[in-house]
């Protein structure tokens, strides 16, 4: 790139700018400004939630150096376990009440994410910490875990898709003028703007999250000044964990039908979002999520077809451009 | 990390060693003689689908056991080459010309990705592989499926092979022009096929062990051991690992082109699932990463558990239908839930496989 | 100087296959500067990591205050009160170096009385207090670095070659910052610069091949030009 556009594009706010040129140069493509402002918010809304779903692995790599496969288990298991709570909630979630059916979403949602902590300790202690710094075997193990996580959601849950049923209050559209705008995926981005928001405020105002960005460049020099590594990792996968189920259990309503492979699935995603923001920072998360679900969206309506070979393309452009993700947590 | 697939230097001979090659030359004596030793279909097909499957599962440990990094586009490759030969099959008919065309492009393709792939994500990190080849195998997945025109979407593509291997074909006609039988076996065109198939792939197979052995094969090891030091030494690891990965791609393809040449079919199920996957690397790990060998013994072993163990699970299921959730658990189709908990279990706890574990134990001879 | 703060003994330290230490003895004053001299690969940062614990000592016993370390996690032989500066110095760089020197706090807070002398010694760190560190010079990361390990009481600091890369100048306004810090710490520092070492060091003890070869006064070898020659060969770049 040469200088000046180099030196205007920073002034611009950098790689903070790039979904919003993003949706500048889809205007056009799109043609209509109605369902422009329609697939960019379903855009943001998809983005969030797969950044519900980035931040946790993003960190957890970014702390530890551990590639999680199994992080897409967690995202199944709380898709489904959403799924069978707001099934046997199907009156409060069907009641013409909003109270009752935002109850039945965050018990839903809830259960998910203590799901998500529970199984997510237990499975750092079982498979992840055996095999620390050692990649191969922790990618073997991890995808085995996987495996074995897939299978059981499948003797759980059976084979068949099911259907996810939508709060009332979450269904349908809303206009403004004759632009219109899915209620379910303005939710989605609301919530996880919300979590971004936390997950902000506890990496860069508390001393919990001092640690963590910290370990995250320089996990030896952590401990040399004298604080438990490990004990700030088992946080952060747990963590991760449940707002992976958390993602998984949004997704799963977005979907309305989820079947085994659903983790699997967005985990492609996921890992794209992660190699393009960088790994072990939420901002990079949040940035690749963004372009993600907007490309997306953008892509699917202008050429159906292309839509997840146009996030590969976006990732192999990223990759050439800076091999370490627009916004990588700086190391060492 | 460094026990991990390494074993002894190989000019040791252990009892180990024994043991592991003779498993090995016993495999390949039964693939050798597999259509006079199984006569029915099924079996034959389990035979050649163990040929293609060693060729394949070896260029993946010639990945991840030769250089320690693991790739999810194995099958991306297997894919090209087996729809490169069924598109030009399909497209020019059933002819050499259109294997040896269709082939090439499939194997060029392979080779223009692998490179992109490699030069991509291996330069900054190593993990960063996995990820990205993760990604570029599920959008080849989805293209195949959507560029129907071409590929005939789910369905896939159905196609003749060169008359050769019709099993309508005589290879020899006694006097009567009737085919003659050895052991009771019609020489017809199906067995053309079969040893097309074999034949090409232990040539394969000797190629990749042949690659291990060479000059290039201890500058990979000395990677693996110790990456920081083998750059410091002046290895280029991101030039070789890229080349290794290029190596694999190719000979991942051409392992399609036999697969897509036997089965007369090529489909999004057949070569590209991500199942395939999963059994490629379950089949290196179980046999044991950095042998070779142990991609022979894992294979042979994967592919008759498919077929026995679920029978097992079957007979297993029915016979603890009474209790609760025990009876799914055990549904033929789940077989691969108590694969993959043998597979954490062996990773933890015998991480060099069937064949690295035999080889580091037995005295000298 | 008759109680020992830091004691090696016998200490042997592999790194993979490789055998880097074989038995190194050492016996560290309490108070003063105490340099380990010796040439690149000699033994000297795996000597300070052994001592942290980053790297396990396979044999020999290391103690501090009479106490075995040689077991213990990296975090707890900190608390103890040993502080590491290793060398690449170990700052955050996307941290403020203000945020660099709170994670240095086992509380939290800071004495404004060491605060203040650490303005003292090291007046660009009040300067730039609110940047990001990767903002600062080398001299400056090198100044965040120390600091950290002294803003609060640490009974010894391991320093792995503070003066690598620095110009002229600020070696010399080192010199003087770590005769300050000296006073009531004890340093245990690695070194190739001669001239750095020498004009802070109270005694010296020489690293060859993962053995202590010698071991005495700084002033003996400053004087002992031959021994300089014999010892130091190598590593001289006074």
């Amino acid at each position: 790139m040469n200088k000046q556009i180099s030196s205007l594009f920073e002034k611009a706010g950098g790689v903070y700018a790039l979904p919003v040129i993003l949706m500048v140069i889809a205007l056009p493509l799109v043609g209509s400004f109605p369902t422009w402002v329609t697939l960019t918010v379903a855009g943001l809304g998809m983005g969030m939630m797969i950044f519900l779903m980035a931040s946790g692995l993003s960190l957890v790599f970014g702390l530890m150096d551990v590639l999680n496969f199994g992080h897409s288990a967690f995202i199944s298991f709380g898709a489904f376990i959403a799924a069978s709570v707001l099934s046997v909630l199907a009156v409060w979630v069907g009641a013409d009440n909003w109270v009752l059916n935002l109850l039945a979403l965050t018990l839903a949602i809830g259960a998910a994410m203590l799901f998500g902590l529970v199984a997510g300790w237990a499975f750092e202690a079982v498979i992840v910490r055996p095999v620390y710094s050692d990649h191969l075997r922790q990618i073997l193990i991890t995808i085995g875990a996987l495996i074995v996580a897939d299978q059981l959601v499948l003797v759980i849950w059976g084979g068949i898709p099911i259907s996810v049923p939508k709060p009332a209050f979450l269904q349908g559209s809303f206009f403004i003028g004759d632009i219109s705008i899915e209620i379910y995926r303005s939710f989605a981005f609301v919530v996880g703007v919300v979590v971004f928001g936390l997950l902000y405020l506890v990496l860069n105002r508390t001393r919990l999250g001092l640690l963590i960005r910290a370990g995250v460049e320089n996990r030896e020099m952590v401990e040399a000044l004298g604080f438990r590594i490990g004990r700030l990792f088992v946080l952060v996968f747990v963590v991760g964990s449940a707002l992976a189920a958390m993602g998984g259990a949004m997704w799963g309503g977005y979907q309305g039908l989820i079947s085994g492979e659903l983790g699997s699935q967005v985990m492609i995603l996921v890992f794209i979002v992660v190699i393009i923001g960088g790994l072990g920072s939420i901002e990079g998360s949040l940035l690749g999520a963004l372009l993600v679900g907007l490309l997306g969206n953008y892509v699917a309506f202008i050429f159906p077809k292309l839509s997840l070979a146009s996030n590969m393309l976006l990732m192999m452009v990223i990759l050439l451009w800076r091999p370490y993700g627009l916004k990588p947590a700086i190391k060492r | 990390m460094t026990d991990l697939a390494s074993n002894p230097p190989a000019s040791r001979v252990t009892t180990g060693r024994v043991i592991v090659w003779t498993l090995a030359a016993l495999i390949g004596l039964t693939l050798m003689f597999a259509p006079f030793l199984f006569t029915d279909v099924r079996s034959q097909q389990v035979a050649a689908r163990i040929c293609v499957f060693i060729v394949l599962a070896a260029s993946y440990d010639l990945l991840i056991g030769y250089t320690g990094i693991v790739s999810f586009a194995h099958t991306m490759f297997f894919g090209l080459g087996a729809y490169g030969a069924a598109i030009a099959l399909k497209a020019m008919g059933g002819g050499w010309a259109a294997i040896a065309l269709g082939g090439a492009g499939g194997i060029a393709a392979a080779i223009v990705l692998a490179f992109l792939i490699g030069v991509l994500s291996l330069r900054v990190k190593a993990i960063f592989f996995a990820m990205v080849t993760l990604a570029a195998a599920s959008v080849m997945m989805v293209l195949a499926s959507q560029f129907s025109g071409l590929t005939g979407g789910e369905d896939g593509i159905v196609y003749t092979t060169p008359d050769l291997f019709k099993p309508a074909t005589r290879l020899l006609v006694d006097a009567d022009g009737g085919v003659i039988k050895l052991f009771g076996v019609s020489l017809n065109g199906k067995i053309a096929a079969y040893y097309f198939v074999f034949l090409i792939s232990l040539a394969l197979f000797w190629f990749l062990l042949r690659i291990v052995r060479s000059p290039l094969g201890t500058v990979l090891e000395a990677i693996r051991e110790n990456e920081m030091r083998a750059e410091a030494l002046g290895y280029r690891v991101v030039a070789y690992r890229t080349a290794v990965f290029i190596i694999a791609a190719i000979v991942a393809a051409l392992a399609g082109l036999l697969w897509a040449v036997w089965l007369k079919y090529t489909g999004p199920d057949s070569v590209l699932s991500f199942d395939i996957m999963i059994d490629i690397l379950l089949m290196v790990v179980i046999g044991g990463m950095g042998t070779m060998y142990g991609a022979v013994i894992g294979v042979a072993l994967m592919s008759l558990a498919q077929y026995y163990l679920k029978d097992i699970m079957e007979v297993a299921a029915s016979a603890t239908a009474n209790v609760p959730v025990l009876p799914q658990m055990l549904n033929p189709d789940r077989w691969l839930l108590w694969l993959g908990i043998l597979f954490i279990l062996l990773v933890y706890f015998f991480p060099a496989g069937i064949a690295g574990t035999l080889m580091k134990k037995g005295g000298q001879k | 100087m008759s109680d020992h703060i830091l004691r090696l003994d016998d200490v042997h330290t592999d790194i993979g296959q490789y055998q880097i230490l074989h038995g190194i003895s050492l016996n560290v004053p309490e108070g003063g500067v105490h340099v380990l001299l010796g040439r690149n690969g000699a033994g000297k940062t795996t000597t300070l990591r052994t001592i942290m614990g980053l790297w396990r000592a396979r044999a020999g016993a290391i103690t501090f205050h009479h106490h075995d370390i040689s077991n213990l996690h990296t975090s707890d032989i900190a608390r103890l009160g040993i502080a590491y500066v290793p060398e690449n110095m170990g700052i955050f760089g996307g941290l403020t170096v203000a945020e660099n020197m709170r994670l240095a706090t086992h509380s939290d807070r800071f004495d404004a009385g060491r605060l203040d002398r650490i303005y003292d010694l090291f007046p660009a760190m009040k300067t730039f207090w609110d940047r990001p560190a990767w903002a600062l010079s080398g001299g400056q990361k090198q100044m965040l670095a120390i600091s950290r390990a002294i803003i609060e009481k640490r009974d010894l600091i391991l320093i792995d070659e503070p003066t690598k890369g620095l110009a002229p100048a600020i070696i010399e306004a080192m010199i003087a910052a770590f005769r300050e810090i000296a006073q009531d710490t004890t340093i245990l520092l690695v070194e190739q610069n001669f001239h750095f070492a020498s004009s802070l060091g109270d005694s010296v003890a020489v690293i060859d091949d993962g053995r202590i070869s010698h071991h005495g006064d700084m002033a003996d070898l400053v004087a002992d030009a031959d021994l300089q020659n014999r010892l130091l060969s190598l590593s001289m770049n006074a």
